[in-house]
């Protein structure tokens, strides 16, 4: 278990990473970047798995499944859409 | 197991770091969604193996439906409904992360009462994510058409928000909350998810998509820190204030500060009165005079615009241009930071019709060209070259920094009909002295461009 400090001070370096990474970034990188982040944020599905893994109750089930699929829907969506994006980046610097 | 299973979940968060990292340039950008898929890959399987679960039949189809669908609509979605897929795959994220607050709560079992606190942060933010990036994707998608804008909306919204807020205090304090107040707690928090969203104008809707693609990104977070998941922790803050620049960016591209945009009800209709009067008439020509103009210029910049990404014209402007520079005309393509429905947009569809990157120019870049060239082709552009964004301080987009195709010797714009743009805004530059007007579907027109240019 990550606590107190130990957790701030994760979350604090982790969002100055997040800030340096995207500070430089062209224009037309704009959609497929947040296209990646969208499905960066799919690790949403180790938890919801996690948390349906410990569901007990018939309505904890319930709600554990529906996060499951909604996290999975976000994780393959959004790498599927990325990877059709940046798929033409690929093909056009063939033909320059 | 332990160490297996955190060891992976290090390496996951890794990859997705330097993932996104690569993502941000043009040339790796195609090795970075890889990195952080195997990330993903990685440490899903490695999950399985988390100790003292069950329901795992129950798990797997969940993540085979899930996975399924998204995988089959991804795929088939055209590239000009990008922006509303995101939204709607964002929205999912969203209300996963408020699942698993939902779960966590009915358990009950928390660690330290911080936990407790994140979880209900996490389900607002969440919640919200959620239903209001649905509204996102119904708009786009033209399921709904009208914006919801009525006098004290901006009161009962925060009336919500405040009763939200309430419940989700009660749920904090609460030794083991009850089924009642979970439930109240979800359902006010989104129903301000869907009315937030409702009166946002669709122009304004990428931003809005972008920053609840950051708050969905911080609800992960905060349920990783109640799941003491170090790898959701990580992604999700990243995400968060990736998204948080990413959505500055964007806004900034269009001159609205974020707060403009969430709460001034632009771009609905009701604000954009515009200024009509003595602007004279629109002045035709057909693609005969069009083509001959333009394969007798030296410098040709085409400024294209969702309308031509509607048409699916691109590909057949593609091959116009080709003809054209076979005839020795410079043809550039003049890229507004918002063409499209999102920044970026355009290069993505010009990239697919094959358009190399070197024919394509920012706004910085280009603006000081026009004045030097023969024609501007404004083709299903509309409130990104309307000339009015600078004179007109009376104008709500005045001050949006526009491409002056208006300064081109000559600008012809390709158009479906006479009607107005996305953001109801008369466009002066459709009536000056140098513009003509081509009118038609983008696609057609440019095919007729290419056989008369043929002929010529």
């Amino acid at each position: 278990m990550i606590e107190g400090f130990t957790a701030l001070y994760i979350f604090m370096l982790a969002a100055f990473t997040g800030y340096e990474v995207i500070a430089r970034v062209p224009v037309i990188l704009h959609t497929p970047l947040m296209s990646g982040s969208n499905f960066v944020h799919g690790i949403v599905l180790v938890g919801a798995m996690v948390a349906m893994g410990h569901a007990d109750t018939d309505l904890e089930k319930v709600i554990g499944f529906l996060g499951v699929m909604l996290a999975a829907g976000n994780a393959v969506g959004g790498y599927v859409v990325t990877e059709r994006m940046l798929e033409m980046f690929k093909s056009s610097k063939g033909a320059k | 197991m332990d160490a297996v299973i955190q060891l992976s979940y290090f390496a996951a968060a890794v990859l997705f770091i330097l993932g996104l990292k690569r993502m941000s340039s043009p040339v790796t950008a195609r090795g970075g969604i890889l990195w952080a898929g195997a990330g993903m890959v990685v440490a899903t399987l490695i999950t399985f193996l988390w100790p003292d679960m069950h329901n795992y039949a129950w798990m797997t189809l969940a993540l085979v439906v899930g996975g399924g669908l998204a995988w089959y609509t991804g795929k088939k979605v055209a590239m000009t409904d990008m922006p509303q897929m995101i939204a709607i795959y964002n929205g999912m994220g969203g209300g996963a992360a408020a699942a698993i607050a939902a779960v966590e709560l009915l358990r009950g079992d928390f660690h330290a009462p911080t936990f407790q606190v994140l979880a209900v942060a996490g389900a607002l933010i969440g919640s919200v994510a959620f239903s209001g990036s649905m509204i996102a994707f119904a708009k786009l998608q033209g399921l709904i058409n009208r914006s919801l804008v009525f006098s004290g909306q901006q009161l009962i919204n925060l009336a919500i928000f405040a009763a939200a807020l309430a419940f989700g205090f009660l749920l904090m304090t609460a030794e083991l909350p009850s089924g009642l107040n979970i439930l109240l707690f979800f359902a006010l928090a989104l129903l301000f998810g869907v009315l937030m969203t409702l009166p946002i104008g669709g122009a304004d809707m990428p931003v809005v998509i972008s920053l609840y693609n950051a708050l969905t990104g911080l609800a992960v977070a905060f349920e990783g820190f109640v799941l003491g998941n170090a790898a959701m922790i990580i992604a999700g803050t990243v995400v968060g204030s990736a998204g948080t620049l990413l959505t500055q960016l964007m806004a900034k591209a269009m001159n609205r500060s974020l707060g403009n945009v969430l709460f001034s009800g632009f771009g609905s209709g009701a604000a954009a009165e515009g200024e009509v009067g003595d602007q004279g008439e629109m002045k035709e020509i057909d693609a005969t005079d069009a083509a001959v103009m333009m394969a007798y210029a030296d410098t040709v910049i085409i400024v294209p615009g969702y309308g031509m990404a509607v048409a699916q014209a691109q590909h057949k402007i593609w091959e116009f241009v080709q003809l054209l520079e076979n005839r020795g005309v410079t043809v550039k393509f003049a890229i507004h930071p918002v063409a499209g429905r999102m920044p970026g947009h355009m290069n993505v569809l010009l990239a697919e019709a094959g358009v190399p990157y070197d024919k394509i120019f920012d706004l910085e870049e280009i603006n000081n060209e026009f004045e030097k060239a023969d024609v501007a082709l404004v083709i299903g552009a509309n409130d990104v070259v309307n000339p009015v964004a600078r004179s007109n301080p009376e104008s709500p987009i005045y001050g949006m920094p526009i491409l002056n195709a208006d300064k081109a010797k000559n600008v012809i714009c390709v158009k479906r009909g006479k009607g107005k743009g996305f953001s109801g805004i008369e466009n002066a530059l459709f009536f000056l002295d140098n513009t003509r007007m081509l009118y038609g579907d983008g696609q057609a027109v440019a095919g007729k461009l290419i056989t008369e240019v043929k002929q010529l």
